[in-house]
């Protein structure tokens, strides 16, 4: 099998790509140096280092790697994992950006850094700043049963447009996209800048469903949607007509009042879909037109692999399953069906109990990168939900998988379980924060770390943010958990009920928040509340969405 | 960056803290305009002589050593300074959680 | 203040006129936008060259009526990383078509250079003191860009274009 062919998945970066690349990192060396020579104030350089993933944050500096909507290779992730060696403490986390973060690199250093992920065709730019963001989408994109459209070709031609775009690199505020091509929402769309959903019109073509103004943060607003349809030839103009109108009339004087949603919501939604119509009707569309030969040439670098015809597979799989107690659970949580009769994807969980949430070792990344190459076709996905998939391995192989995962501690059998708990990296790193929240999921995965008991509490989303910015995306966790400040201690508000699949919405306050040590417990009574209430059949939502809040505000009543 | 007193008007004592520019360690300001990396040797003001120290660190951001300069609460016992908010307190000792399995 | 062309100095040939000073007849002047909204109808026979200086606040739409009065508009930065003045110069050429000079004064910075080039500016006037070097060595940094620009950069394949500004 030639490289294109085993390597299929992955966007192959060409000598224009690598170039450019390269220009990028000697563009970041000269700016350090004049940060250090202080040519630029750090006023001036913060941008610019941020435009570059650099943040500094409470103990140093911070590397926010771009994994392009989640996508890696083996060979890329064990780059990583060199990265992490070299430049960093020897570990690294996975963000609900599908992104990773070093936490200890040096500025003097960020410039090898960066050239050592351009070695392996990664960057880290624009994982920060007033820019277009790293796009997010579907983790199992390409290899899903019930995708209609590959989101990874459409993600990837949203990726180079919005690179260093000329007009949309200063924009008010931070700018996050995410795409998904398949009925099940699982990118989060209407709780982003924009979300587009994939579709297919009567003739197969694609189009998709536009919404906008949708986010998180300080005032979390479900997206408003702007378009039933768009064609894919008018895709990049109909971008360039909501940036523009961002870029001209979004908020700049109060940083909380700086992004789109605020906009939409201060115009009003109607207002807001007929000036980005006006700009889409004038601006001139022919220039940004998406040919389809360009489309054609992007979608050749996510051929699928060369899956080949497994009669066995499903059987083996099932044989496997019925011997295997533990196996059977993993292969229950952790997979996800396949287009491909015979394959099926597998979640490698980051959510060990106890863990911490979204870390991985060098060993780690390089074990994966190992399996994902004798296994899934060199690919590796990243997950918001902070764990990694391998999208495409055979059935009669996952046995396998699983054993080599389980050596790792990667199996943890807690996909979609109160335990996998979405984590930001909170007080213990980063300086936005206001209160922990690692060794907050670490004290609740302790707490429901029984497995039974986890399992008949069933779907469950528990989501932790540090702070009112929501890198936790507390909002749409079924529990959510706010860090909060209360004169220099750790405070905690709980809200309940929070989606961000098709049905999303953002969670309700319980009440006051509590301190660090009654947060577990308060947790524990709401989850027991919920088992008291639940009627058969019920998940933890479905439960809170039918008795509502009031049965849930005694637990924090109640003495622990 | 202005270097800022976030805590105006405090009874509390205060120690000087910052990013080191080219490292981003953290570092806190010790007798004569050093920066030490451990708060045990951080310069302890009183009152309105923590300006000095603020001037001392815009100076330090002006030449650049540091970035983020700003005064921080403490109360001091007998190993020297200890941090009264979380912030600080982490800043001081690092994480609270370890690295990866 | 030095003003660059495509990361060479040149001369400023137009005189700043203040809001209510008597224009120069023979010489090329630059007008706040707020004396040309006034003044518009009287300085239409005017044969002298003719600017206006905008802020970043204002919109291209309102500037568009004016256009064939002046050869030149300045977009004033207030500070580097409000980017409006980006969106600004963008629509002028594309929207309403004038081909005559732009130029982005106030906050600028020389990483800013290229996108500023590619957004339509001609020119950018920058402080006293800069390292001139770093200004044109900007415009060579980069010779690929992903998207389209008011140069006129050949596509290399896919979105992908040589981009050649130094």
């Amino acid at each position: 099998m030639d490289m294109a062919v085993t390597r299929a998945g992955i966007y192959h970066y060409d000598e224009f790509d690598r170039e450019f690349l390269r220009e990028r990192v000697a563009e970041f060396r000269g700016q350090v140096a004049r940060r250090l020579d202080g040519a630029l104030t750090e006023d001036e350089f913060k941008p610019l280092r941020l435009m570059n993933g650099l943040y500094l944050q409470l103990h140093a500096y911070m590397l926010r790697c771009a994994v392009p909507y989640g996508v890696l290779s083996s060979d890329q992730m064990r780059q990583l994992a060199h990265i992490a060696r070299k430049y960093d403490r020897g570990f690294g986390h996975f963000t609900t950006r599908q992104n990773l973060q070093f936490n200890w690199i040096k500025l003097e250093e960020a410039p090898d850094a960066l050239a050592a992920l351009a070695e392996a065709d990664l960057h880290a730019l624009q994982t920060s700043g007033n820019c277009i963001r790293n796009v997010t989408t579907d983790e199992f994109a390409g290899a899903a049963a019930d995708e209609i459209v590959d989101p990874r070709v459409y993600a990837e031609i949203l990726r180079q447009w919005s690179t260093l775009h000329p007009e949309f690199s200063y924009l008010p505020r931070k700018f996050k996209i995410a795409i998904t091509g398949a009925p099940t929402d699982r990118a989060a769309i209407q709780v982003h800048d924009i979300g587009l959903l994939a579709k297919r019109g009567p003739a197969g073509e694609v189009g998709f469903e536009v919404w906008a103004g949708g986010g998180l943060g300080r005032v979390p607003i479900i997206g408003t949607k702007l378009r039933e349809w768009l064609s894919e030839a008018d895709f990049l103009s109909y971008m360039e007509a909501v940036l523009r109108v961002y870029n001209a009339l979004g908020g700049r004087e109060n940083i909380h009042k700086a992004r789109i949603k605020i906009l939409v919501r201060d115009v009003g939604a109607a207002r807001f879909i007929e000036m980005v119509e006006q700009e889409f009707a004038t601006l001139p569309r022919e220039k940004f037109r998406l040919d389809p030969a360009v489309v054609a040439g992007i979608q050749a670098h996510f051929a699928s692999p060369p899956f080949v015809v497994l009669p066995n597979a499903e059987a083996d799989l099932a044989r496997a399953v019925s011997d295997n107690a533990a196996f059977a659970d993993w292969v229950a949580h952790n997979t996800n069906p396949h287009k491909q009769p015979g394959y099926i994807s597998a979640i490698v969980s980051l959510k060990p109990i106890g863990g911490i949430p979204g870390d991985a070792t060098d060993a780690q990344m390089d074990a994966v990168a190992d399996l994902a190459e004798r296994y899934s076709f060199d690919e590796i996905r990243v997950t918001h939900y902070q764990n990694l998939v391998l999208p495409h391995v055979r059935q009669d192989e996952l046995f396998a998988v699983w054993q080599a995962l389980d050596a790792l501690d990667l199996a943890t059998p807690n996909v979609g379980t109160v335990t996998d708990i979405i984590a930001c990296p909170g007080l213990d790193y980063c300086s936005l924060a206001n209160a922990r929240a690692i060794p907050v999921a670490q004290l609740l995965s302790e707490r429901f770390a029984d497995l039974k008991r986890q399992y008949d509490i069933g779907p469950l989303t528990l989501n932790i943010s540090g702070c009112i910015n929501a890198c936790g995306h507390h909002h749409v966790g079924a529990i959510g958990i706010l860090g909060v400040d209360k004169k220099g201690e750790e405070f905690y508000q709980i809200t309940l009920g929070g989606s961000a699949g098709n049905d999303a919405t953002i969670g309700d306050i319980v009440g006051p928040a509590v301190p660090y040590d009654d947060v577990t417990d308060v947790v524990e009574r709401i989850i027991r509340i919920y088992l008291s209430l639940r009627q058969t059949g019920e998940n933890f939502l479905q439960t809170y969405r039918r008795a509502g809040m009031a049965p849930f505000k005694d637990a924090l009543h109640a003495a622990a | 960056m202005q270097a800022k007193v976030k805590t105006k008007g405090t009874a509390q004592p205060l120690v000087v803290t910052a990013n080191r520019l080219r490292d981003g360690r953290v570092v806190w300001l010790a007798e004569g305009g050093r920066w030490a990396e451990h708060i045990a040797e951080a310069k302890v003001f009183l009152g309105e002589a923590a300006e000095t120290g603020l001037a001392e660190g815009a100076e330090a951001e002006r030449t650049q050593l540091v970035v983020g300069a700003y005064a921080a609460e403490v109360t001091v016992g007998v190993a020297g300074p200890v941090p009264l908010r979380a912030r600080e307190k982490f800043r001081a000792l690092g994480p609270s959680v370890g690295v990866a399995a | 203040m030095p003003l660059l062309d495509h990361g060479r100095p040149v001369e400023d040939r137009f005189v700043a006129v203040a809001d209510d000073a008597p224009l120069p007849a023979d010489a090329p002047a630059l007008i706040p936008f707020a004396r040309l909204q006034r003044e518009a109808d009287a300085l239409a026979g005017r044969n002298a060259a003719l600017g206006v200086q905008v802020t970043s606040a204002t919109h291209a739409e309102d500037i568009a009526p004016f256009l064939d009065r002046v050869t030149l508009v300045v977009v004033e930065f207030p500070k580097f990383r409000d980017g409006r003045g980006f969106t600004i110069a963008r629509t002028l050429r594309e929207r309403y078509g004038f081909s005559g000079e732009i130029r982005a004064v106030g906050h600028v910075l020389p990483d800013q250079y290229e996108f500023l080039v590619r957004c339509g500016f001609t020119c950018v006037a920058v402080s006293d003191g800069a390292d001139l070097g770093v200004w044109a060595a900007a415009l060579e940094r980069f010779h690929v860009a992903y998207q389209p620009g008011l140069d006129t950069a050949p596509v290399l394949s896919g979105l992908r274009r040589r981009l050649a500004l130094g």
